[in-house]
């Protein structure tokens, strides 16, 4: 899923500043997972900026929707009702793909009440941790299962490079050596000669290149 | 600091200890503050972060959970639980100005009656001292009647 972690109040308070009105939108997908921005942290953000508004003699309206998706053009269609001409402004407390269809579809001033991190996962309760580097081209058949674009700090495809010491990489005594991690499990699998095959450079036009990447099915489309 | 202040302040008491305690400091006929508001759960761990958020919004200039003492839960972990959830709001509350020290975390058994009242009138001094909370309506700030009495 996407992670996400909540601004601070006080930056949110300062982008709203203007706003007397404004429509909080809770996303129910990948942020209500990980606690930054469904239904209950909305209403947290929102009573929090009302009360920071009150003290400053400048009382702020929130109306508070959470959205099933903010990220299907279906789903953002039932804001429609709420986005009402008194509306100063949109916070979106979805990922900044949500923060950017609402701003697509209103012509209203949306402003983001989270940072988007990175995709990943659920280690333990109350902590996520990335494993995804959405590169385009999954290699993870020649690894093991461990990602070693996002979980190497290097992203080398032939590791382990000469900063890793005792099963930790170089830039923190707290990140395992990724390819520590996939030597180890190619030993256990049984595939450690998978390992000598030399990998040539990645090819990177699959990744973040050119613009905005695009999936098309077209079986599936219905116009 | 304003004259006369009695704050409000919201006692979210877990069934098996707070709640049972403050019956028994009742049935002991101990005083204390009548500034609390009990509002009775079936765990502290219940607490949640809206329900202390709306009793500010609401005006009130303190909130404590009191729940059993640790390692004593009736739900085993509710009050560990529910003391991490203390620690995020007075962090959110400092945030927005309105002061972490106006919320607590208090631990203590269904046999502590004594303790209840103590606790009572704890939490009222400590709010009497920090003054009415910015968003308690009935002192906006700046009371002009400071020459009064």
């Amino acid at each position: 899923m996407i992670i996400a972690e909540g601004k601070p109040i006080a930056e949110v308070a300062e982008l709203i500043k203007d706003a007397k009105k404004v429509l909080m939108v809770g996303c129910g997908g990948c942020v209500t997972v990980c606690l930054a921005g469904g239904e209950k942290e909305t209403g947290i953000l929102a009573s929090a900026l009302r009360m920071l508004r009150q003290q400053q003699d400048n009382p702020l309206e929130t109306v508070e929707v959470t959205l099933t998706r903010q990220c299907d053009p279906e789903y953002v269609e039932m804001l429609d009702k709420y986005v009402t001409d008194d509306i100063d402004c949109i916070v979106s407390l979805a990922c900044g793909v949500g923060v950017q269809f609402l701003a697509e579809r209103y012509p209203k001033w949306v402003v983001p009440a989270l940072n988007t991190k990175f995709a990943g996962g659920t280690v333990k309760h109350g902590q996520w941790e990335e494993r995804c580097g959405l590169c385009g081209e999954c290699i993870l058949y020649r690894t093991g299962g461990i990602c070693p674009i996002i979980r190497c700090s290097k992203s080398i495809l032939n590791g382990p490079c000469g900063g890793s010491q005792n099963g930790k990489c170089e830039v923190s005594p707290e990140t395992d050596c990724a390819w520590q991690l996939i030597y180890d499990r190619m030993q256990a699998l049984g595939k450690l000669d998978m390992l000598l095959e030399i990998q040539p450079v990645k090819d990177w036009s699959k990744a973040r290149d050119g613009g905005p990447r695009r999936v098309v099915r077209e079986d599936v489309m219905i116009s | 600091m304003v004259a006369d202040f009695e704050p409000k302040i919201v006692a979210f008491c877990c069934y098996y200890c707070a709640y049972s305690a403050a019956d028994l400091a009742g049935s002991l006929r101990l005083q204390y503050p009548s500034n609390i508001r009990l509002v009775e759960m079936p765990c502290s761990g219940k607490i949640d972060v809206r329900v202390i958020l709306e009793a500010f919004e609401g005006g009130a200039d303190g909130v404590y959970v009191a729940g059993c003492l640790e390692g004593d839960c009736h739900f085993l972990k509710g009050n560990i639980r529910a003391r991490k959830r203390i620690g995020y709001v007075k962090k959110l509350l400092d945030e927005i100005g309105i002061g972490g020290e106006r919320v607590e975390m208090f631990n203590l058994s269904a046999a502590m009656g004594p303790r209840f009242a103590e606790i009572a009138a704890e939490m009222t001094e400590r709010i009497r001292r920090l003054g009415p909370s910015p968003l308690n309506k009935a002192y906006k700030k700046e009371p002009a009647s400071s020459t009064a009495g």
